[in-house]
């Protein structure tokens, strides 16, 4: 089993993210280059924050014609394992593969913090380690992260349970003051319908040593490393 | 050939921007400004040779996929073809 980290030019991310995969989790991982046509022998694709393309027209808006993003569609299609971290997540809405869009910042600000993040839903490969309820402390690092979707997609979302991640005060509680950037109904982090593809806007890469101030995100390479484990004990 | 395309938020998507343009023009001293959106201008020169009926197709299709994000978005385009 293998992890696969996407290099797109203006990807900032990437190498905390095999860091973190490959010393902390100690997992075997590969960068992918974006000019790649396909994902290689990785088992789950990790799309870095960054500013891919400089964020020129939209977020996320020209990494999504990169080439890999058609073999990254492909994986997925397949019931790849794909998550996008900040940018990741930006341009998996361009892509299409999630629902939505992420907006410019309610208040207009780039915003660099810690926030903590509500565990909705413990029954996908990205969270199976955490508890529904549980609350990680971890950072986000975004001028566009206000999510938005229409009515009828947001009812979709909360009635199929694919809102993974809620911004919430530290003890699981949402407030106004506790949503950054003014995301609809607090979303921090969708998955699909199939839930093998999953976005969220903080970044778990940059919370997984306690010497940087949290370890909580973590978890969710720990998750993704037990479902490969399964997957590969499976077949 | 010129073409012009306007993208702009759909009138349901907030504008954070729009709202701080709006807010900031009164401050300034501006009256009588009920509202400001935001949004892209794009001009698109076409190629000699290419009739106004596959310039029509091909910028609406480039505005459709990659100008503007449905989601969010919606597009105006005009076809100039004194220019």
């Amino acid at each position: 089993m293998k992890f696969g980290v996407v290099m797109f030019p203006g990807s900032n991310c990437d190498h905390d993210t095999y860091h973190v995969i490959s010393k902390v989790i100690g997992q075997p991982v590969d960068f992918i280059w974006h000019r790649q046509s396909s994902v290689g022998d990785c088992d789950a694709v990790i799309l870095p924050g960054g500013f891919s393309y400089g964020d020129y027209l939209r977020t996320g808006a020209i990494a999504r014609f990169s080439p890999v993003m058609g073999a990254v569609k492909e994986f997925a299609s397949r019931g790849g394992l794909v998550m996008g971290i900040c940018n990741g997540f930006q341009i998996l809405c361009e892509a299409g593969l999630l629902p939505g869009a992420l907006l410019r910042n309610k208040n207009l600000k780039f915003i660099c913090e810690h926030v903590n993040m509500r565990v909705e839903a413990a029954d996908t490969p990205f969270t199976n380690r955490c508890q529904r309820g549980q609350v990680l402390s971890v950072p986000i690092a975004h001028g566009d992260g206000n999510y938005f979707c229409d009515e009828e997609t947001l009812r979709e979302l909360q009635r199929e349970n694919r809102i993974i991640f809620r911004y919430s005060s530290k003890d699981g509680v949402l407030t106004e003051t506790s949503n950054p950037n003014g995301s609809l109904d607090d979303i921090a982090g969708i998955c699909n319908r199939e839930r093998n593809v999953l976005g969220l806007m903080p970044h778990p890469e940059r919370a997984s040593e306690a010497l940087l101030g949290s370890n909580d995100g973590r978890i969710i390479f720990y998750s993704l490393a037990d479902t490969l484990a399964e997957l590969a004990k499976a077949s | 050939m010129k073409a012009r395309i306007y993208v702009t938020l759909k009138p349901s998507v907030l504008d954070p921007q729009g709202k701080a343009i709006h807010h900031a023009v009164e401050t300034i001293g501006y009256s009588g400004i009920e509202d400001v959106r935001q949004g892209k201008y794009f001009e698109v020169s076409l190629a000699d040779g290419v009739s106004a009926a596959e310039a029509v197709a091909t910028i609406e299709r480039m505005a459709h996929d990659i100008l503007a994000n449905p989601v969010i978005e919606e597009y105006r385009v005009e076809l100039d073809s004194e220019s």
